[in-house]
């Protein structure tokens, strides 16, 4: 029998039938919904006469329109509004498995709640009308982002269809120095592949560094596969999964519990598997990252200088360069740590989970927000991240520091709410896109992990969490 | 879905890689709960001189006269000529219905981001993936020749440069037959809803706990 990578068994266990040309109709699992790329879907749908396949395969939330503040005042933007609606209306007439509407206490953003109820296992497909679906790929799942044609293709036939990517492995051994998180290993990654070096392929990620990721980590690391340009991310089967899943609500139980282990155990690349490309780091080399540009593989550890597209030797990245620059109001050879930020933003499907906020917390814990810093938005990742949160005391230590304490969402990760950057603002941010505009128009967007956001929260400029201790 | 057979079409050269779906479609549309209407605020930012906001009146807002979209030789274009990663992001469907809308029908560039490229087909439109070497060439031909125009043939897989120079591109068979014959794929899957059921009813007997 020949060696199979994770990603070889998770495809041929979900193949439904195969066309002479390799198009396959893949079996869906789990179907995540949110209100942005679902409505047009339910609308063709509901034209074509068609029913849902299999309710119970969809988990399904509003966040990427949610106000972060005044709940009680609902949302205000009334075209955002006219969206969370028509999801709430679609979900009650097609019906879900789970469905956490706006403002109820389990709201979130989709790619946290999925994990913490359990909705997402391992050897699962899971599919959502986002790009971030590659998040779940950390639980041993093919997890992957689709558009609104396949959301309602999904729908309609609990099927995709789809032909198979290559394989890559990216394998950091080592161990992680202080102050290096999941991070920190993601962005460093994208710096050494582009953000096109992983298109077409399904990245597995291996080595002693990720098997010493708690799940988190690990849901961090798989989120940002796409900004390396490969639509899944996935990690193997360990006792860490097993153990962050036991006891959730949509986890199996008892004896159905051992025999989906029994079966999960397997859900690890064979030895001598073969791969289609093999990418490695050192992750005792890895420093903390910081994103220099408008692209997350224009980034550099913390101790470099601004590049210099006058060092470029292509010309497209001469060119790119200089643009980037121009954007982001910055001159070649600054240092990094001299750089000041006027928002700090710690959220988003990367870094909102409770091991994030800790981070954040332990490094802000007893001290002030600098003045030059005039908004530092701490919006976690689900209503469970956040009570969770309260519970720990972390809410006190961030109000204490000036900061704000919001309810969960997308916010400012990409700003469809009311949460944003003014033109010409420059942010700290624990999400995973500095693209133009992302955060707000003529934002400017600096990537960095949570301890690194809070950090510079602190200093009012970008610091070398290593040295702040 | 409409069907692509034949295009003679004007080409817009656009020399930018990594174009993202942000730039193609800036969040504040996204908030449609429609399929239609993207097109005129198709790159937004680059396009326009203000902020544009769903709701407002395009034809009264300054366009920036340097964006490629918008220079005269440029109207009425239907192929896009893009440079490296392009649709990189999110997966939002709504960068190619704006695309669509705008009236482009078909992008070549070396390479795409692999769920816009996916998503192209689902909505009439052909992405074409060229050698990095031929996109150079069509991107010098089109600079140098206003009113450049590229023949694309999908049935025989051919782009026709005016001079009569012809390249080939790849596409899956199932991909082809969908877009020639302008297919609804849900209802092409359908025909296999035995096969889907069966292989379900497999899955739930192996792991029920997926079906809780
Ligand atoms: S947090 Fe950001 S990246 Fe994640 S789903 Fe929301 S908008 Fe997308």
């Amino acid at each position: 029998m020949s060696s199979k990578t994770l990603y070889d068994k998770l495809w041929e266990s979900h193949i439904v039938r195969q066309e002479a040309d390799g198009t396959c109709l893949i079996y869906i699992d789990r179907h995540l919904v949110h209100e942005v790329t679902s409505p047009q879907a339910f609308e063709g749908l509901k034209l074509a006469g068609r029913q849902l396949w299999r309710k119970s395969s969809i988990v399904s939330t509003a966040d990427h329109n949610t106000p972060t503040n005044e709940w009680d005042k609902g949302i205000q933007d009334p075209i955002s509004r006219t969206q969370v609606e028509t999801l709430d209306a679609n979900i009650r007439e097609f019906g879900a498995l789970a469905y956490y509407p706006f403002k109820n206490i389990n709201q979130g953003i989709v790619h946290v709640i999925g994990p913490e109820h359990g909705a997402t296992l391992p050897g699962m497909t899971v599919v959502c009308g986002d790009s971030h679906t590659s998040t779940h790929g950390a639980f041993a799942a093919l997890a992957h982002g689709i558009g609104t044609s396949e959301v309602e293709h999904v729908m309609a036939t609990q099927t995709l269809v789809a032909k198979k990517s290559k394989a890559m492995l990216v394998r950091v051994d080592g161990e992680l120095g202080f102050g290096v998180t999941a991070k920190d290993v993601a962005l460093a990654i994208i710096g050494k592949i582009g953000t096109a070096g992983g298109t077409g392929y399904a990245i597995e990620f291996g080595g002693s560094a990720i098997r010493g990721l708690s799940m988190e980590g690990r849901m961090t690391l798989c989120n940002m596969a796409i900004e390396g340009g490969a639509r899944a991310g996935m990690v193997a089967f360990d006792e860490k999964t097993a153990e962050y899943l036991q006891g959730r609500e949509f986890a199996p139980k008892g004896e159905q519990w051992d025999k989906a282990v029994a079966y999960w155990n397997t859900l690890k690349s064979d030895e001598g598997a073969q791969f289609d490309a093999v990418v490695e780091l050192d992750a005792s080399e890895i420093a903390p990252q910081v994103t220099w540009g408008t692209s997350p593989e224009q980034v550099l550890p913390v101790t470099a200088v601004v590049p210099n597209p006058a060092d470029q030797a292509d010309p497209v990245k001469q060119a790119s360069y200089t643009r980037a620059l121009q954007y982001m109001g910055l001159e070649a050879d600054t240092p990094i740590t001299d750089i000041p930020v006027d928002k700090v933003f710690i959220g988003s499907c990367t870094n909102s989970r409770i091991e994030d906020l800790r981070a954040a917390a332990k490094v802000v814990k007893g001290r002030k927000k600098a003045d030059n810093v005039k908004l530092v938005l701490i919006v976690p990742g689900s209503g469970l991240v956040k009570r969770q949160a309260e519970e720990e005391g972390l809410d006190k230590i961030f109000i204490d520091a000036g900061f704000e304490w919001r309810e969960p969402g997308c916010s400012m990760c990409l700003a469809m709410n009311a949460d944003r950057l003014e033109p010409g603002e420059r942010c700290a941010s624990t999400s995973n896109r500095n693209f133009e505009g992302r955060q707000g128009q003529g934002g400017r967007t600096h990537l960095v992990s949570p301890e690194m956001a809070a950090a510079a929260a602190i200093a009012g400029h970008f610091v070398d969490i290593r040295s702040f201790a | 879905m409409k069907a692509f057979t034949q295009l003679h079409g004007l080409v817009c050269a656009m020399d930018r890689a990594n174009v993202d779906t942000d730039a193609i479609i800036p969040k504040q549309f996204l908030k449609s709960i429609k399929r239609s209407g993207f097109g005129p605020n198709l790159f937004d930012e680059w396009r326009y001189l203000d902020h544009g906001e769903p709701g407002m009146d395009n034809s009264q807002r300054p366009l920036n006269p340097d964006f490629e979209l918008n220079l005269p030789r440029y109207a009425g274009a239907q192929i896009l000529l893009a440079r490296d990663n392009f649709g990189c992001g999110s997966s939002r469907e709504h960068a190619p219905w704006a695309i669509e809308d705008f009236g482009f029908r078909a992008l070549i560039a070396p390479s795409f981001a692999d769920i816009f490229f996916n998503n192209c087909f689902k909505n009439g439109l052909l992405p074409i993936v060229q050698p990095a070497e031929v996109v150079d060439q069509l991107f010098r031909e089109t600079q140098e020749a206003e009113g450049y125009r590229l023949h694309i043939d999908l049935a025989a897989q051919t782009i026709t440069t005016p001079s009569g120079q012809v390249f080939s591109f790849d596409i899956t068979e199932h991909r082809k037959a969908c877009l020639l014959n302008g297919w609804d794929e849900i209802g092409l899957t359908l025909r296999h809803a035995d096969e889907i059921r069966a292989f379900e009813d497999k899955r739930k007997q192996e792991q029920p706990w997926l079906f809780a």
